[in-house]
């Protein structure tokens, strides 16, 4: 059973699919994750003759090693590992793609959590000389089941598991990739994800990373790439109702005459045309937007991902980090629930003030409760009383200002914040919104 | 120079709108330098990456006028200067190009001169010709404290060089000026921590996401102007080491070298000791674009002199708060 998309399924979503694809990779340490985007890019000839060159010189007559490819910094050279998450760009004719490459080692899953906030797809690795295959049912390691979960955590819309290094197995790799293939499909499921696909690959040789395996007969699924370029861009919803964050408001021009404010955001969601009754949050005052403009033009219209520039027909009081709404669709709350992703080495501590960003506001807040921890390796929760770094839990939350929150399974910008420690200014968490109650 | 191009059938569609999305995201994050700052400032220095980064600035702050001319013209100010890093060894026509174009759009530029620094000791040059590309980092640093900036919007690209790939798009920069690979804050969403300490500072990448081709292809597109160098022009060159070095007054031909006549343009311009320019025939932005598509060498890699020096060149000089 080799969950493979059917061909009509992807050849509809690329007409859908024209914006650029932003996937992130996620392997544990050796997986051959480095292989696997160098290999990427290098069948997609986005590497060029003079970097070709370099690695060849460093192979000195062996193979080149298509990993070197994206080890940055010179620390990670020292070291022989990834550090930080790299961006890497490469398309085809049909796709464009972003990769954002977060590194595997388990204390920079605040890494992950960085690639995988604002990334459309997901490719996790999936090592199978790591795997002990001969027993039913595959046991997964904790990285890959730390990877899909995190990634479900941020509502990444697709997973793909690459199962790599298939040419590594003396015999039995028809049988050893339907065992791991069944393991992943269970484990999914009990964890809620949904699964865009599973590949057998061999990152190293190229087998179904570009191009179709001529080693693997048995297979007859698409290659890794061909599901990458059908997958969709995630999009907010333009139906519904309106809420932009202001981000900056236009001062009045130089010229002379009637110089309107104009308010600038990117819309959360919803649309927003000239004639719209809109509410500004939090002093909660209406007025009708006269004209809207994007880009340098004035427009009809502007829809969910767009920035629009709004001119209101009366002078309100509207700061940065105000909220634009449809009126009367958002109640600000100043206690909430939320999952938070913990970055910081120093613990979170209940009861220290924090900064948190939520759309273009910054407030002051406290955790006033965690709840539990959540095991990744178990998917259980656990009681505790602190997070610490690279932990995810469930925390009460209490803000100084009330906040137009949604759910972040419902919306990422009305739905997700940042935690910022007032004493260093490290970026110490992540926030996603469980329910306003 | 600079005729717009007939931008129909030659774009495709995929383009079109990846173009599209890669403009809103920089339009968002200029606006976002405008509203979380005091004091930013935008990188000038009239390379192409600057030269988008100027327009995009113009469409995030200004309007369109309503007649079309032969290139775009817009209302309204920016509340942003530019802040040009002089080397003293910039090649005139690019210095001419950008005080046309400072005027055009009536932008307030400043100028930041390394002759100043060296005036003042802060920069000392080991011989006289040495190239002043590293040492444009001191001079820039002073301006930044001299006049308080609290943010400087750069043209850099995370597809330029490896250690531009871990960049952020909101790169924190300590009060040294230093950038701290390591310590680097995870950027979550759009929900930038613009935080800061008196005497820190941030630079901002509105173009971080865009490739060399998406930056020729955005020019063609927009009809954005650039200095001629940038297209095929005759030139006295000579040939070392695999790069075509222009024959300047700071970079003369070696003992033993010939200095002969070719068909080149620029696909970066910096400072004159450091920037070389490639064989080509390419007048038009269209006939770039083409020559882009077909090309095997990166940016960096047939240009630059600097970056040669070793794989970590542009890391090292990055932490000391090079652009």
């Amino acid at each position: 059973m080799t969950p493979a998309p059917d061909a009509q399924h992807l050849d509809a979503d690329i007409e859908l699919a024209h914006k650029a694809l932003r996937f992130l990779t996620a392997g544990s340490v050796d997986d051959g994750k480095s292989t696997l985007i160098g290999r990427l890019l290098f069948d997609s000839r986005a590497i060029l003759a003079d970097q070709l060159d370099a690695l060849e010189r460093r192979a000195a007559g062996a193979p080149i090693d298509l990993s070197l490819l994206t080890d940055g910094l010179e620390a990670e050279r020292e070291q022989g590992i990834t550090i930080d998450v790299a961006y890497r760009y490469f398309a085809t004719k049909r796709r464009k793609f972003i990769i954002a490459d977060a590194p595997g080692h388990e204390q920079y899953t605040r890494n992950m959590v960085t690639a995988a906030a604002g990334s459309d797809a997901a490719v996790v690795l999936v090592d199978i000389t790591k795997l002990s295959v001969a027993s039913e049912p595959v046991q997964l390691l904790p990285q890959t089941r730390r990877h899909a979960l995190l990634t479900h955590l941020l509502r990444v819309p697709s997973i793909v598991f690459a199962v790599n290094k298939l040419d590594a197995l003396e015999t039995g790799a028809e049988a050893a990739f339907h065992s791991v293939a069944r393991a992943l499909t269970i484990f999914a499921e009990q964890a809620g994800i949904t699964v865009r696909g599973v590949i057998p690959v061999s990152a190293l040789r190229g087998d179904n990373v570009a191009t179709p395996s001529a080693n693997w007969g048995w297979y007859d699924g698409p290659t890794l790439l061909r599901v990458l370029e059908g997958l969709p861009a995630a999009s907010e919803r333009r139906d519904g109702s309106l809420r932009i964050p202001v981000q900056y408001i236009a001062r009045a021009g130089e010229s002379t005459g009637h110089q309107p404010r104009v308010l600038w955001g990117r819309l959360a969601h919803g649309t927003v045309k000239a004639g719209d009754r809109v509410q500004i949050l939090p002093s909660g005052e209406t007025a009708t937007v006269t004209e809207v403009h994007h880009a340098g033009s004035e427009v009809d219209h502007c829809e969910a991902g767009q920035s629009a520039g709004i001119v209101l027909d009366r002078q309100l009081d509207v700061s940065r980090g105000d909220w634009i709404v449809t009126p009367g669709t958002a109640q600000p709350v100043q206690e909430f629930c939320a999952t938070l992703a913990w970055l910081d080495t120093e613990p979170a501590i209940v009861g220290r003030k924090y900064w948190l960003r939520h759309g273009h506001r910054w407030a002051q807040a406290r955790i006033t409760e965690i709840e539990h921890r959540l095991d990744i390796y178990t998917l259980k929760n656990t009681d505790t009383h602190e997070l610490k770094v690279n932990e995810i839990g469930r925390v009460k939350v209490q803000t100084q200002v009330p906040l137009p929150l949604e759910p972040y399974a419902d919306n990422r910008v009305g739905g997700a914040m940042i935690v910022v420690d007032p004493a260093t200014n490290r970026t110490s968490g992540a926030l996603l919104v469980c329910g306003t109650d | 120079m600079n005729a717009p191009l007939e931008v129909e059938g030659f774009i495709p569609e995929l383009d079109q709108r990846h173009l599209d999305a890669l403009e809103e995201e920089a339009l968002f994050i200029l606006r976002e330098v405008a509203g979380a700052f005091e004091r930013p400032a935008l990188l000038f220095s009239s390379g192409k990456d600057s030269c988008v980064v100027l327009h995009l600035a113009e469409k995030a702050f200004k309007t369109k006028a309503s007649e079309a001319g032969a290139r775009p013209r817009f209302e309204g100010h920016l509340p942003i200067p530019l802040l040009h890093v002089d080397t003293g060894h910039n090649f005139p026509e690019v210095l001419k190009f950008r005080d046309a174009r400072v005027v055009e759009i009536g932008a307030r530029l400043l100028v930041a001169q390394v002759e100043d620094s060296i005036k003042r000791g802060t920069v000392r040059l080991a011989h006289p010709l040495e190239s002043r590309n590293n040492h444009q980092t001191i001079t820039l640093l002073e301006a930044v404290e001299e006049h308080h900036f609290d943010c400087l919007i750069g043209g850099g690209r995370r597809d330029e060089e490896k250690a531009r790939a871990k960049e952020r798009i909101f790169s924190h920069r300590d009060s040294f000026g230093q950038w701290q690979p390591k310590e680097q804050r995870p950027e979550l969403w759009s929900l930038f921590n613009t935080r800061i300490k008196p005497g820190e500072h941030f630079r901002a990448f509105p173009i971080s996401n865009w490739t060399e081709l998406d930056v020729w292809l955005y020019i063609a597109r927009e009809g954005i102007p650039l200095p001629d160098i940038y297209y095929a022009h005759e030139r006295q060159v000579i040939r070392r080491r695999g790069l075509l070095v222009p024959s300047t007054t700071v970079t003369p031909a070696l003992e033993g070298e010939t200095i002969e006549t070719a068909r080149v343009r620029f696909r970066t311009v910096g400072d004159m000791t450091c920037t070389c320019p490639v064989e080509s025939t390419a007048r038009t932005t269209a006939e770039i674009v083409a020559e882009t598509l077909k090309v095997t060498v990166s940016e960096r890699g047939a240009t630059r002199m600097d970056d040669r020096t070793s794989d970590a060149s542009m890391e090292r000089r990055k932490k000391e708060g090079y652009f």
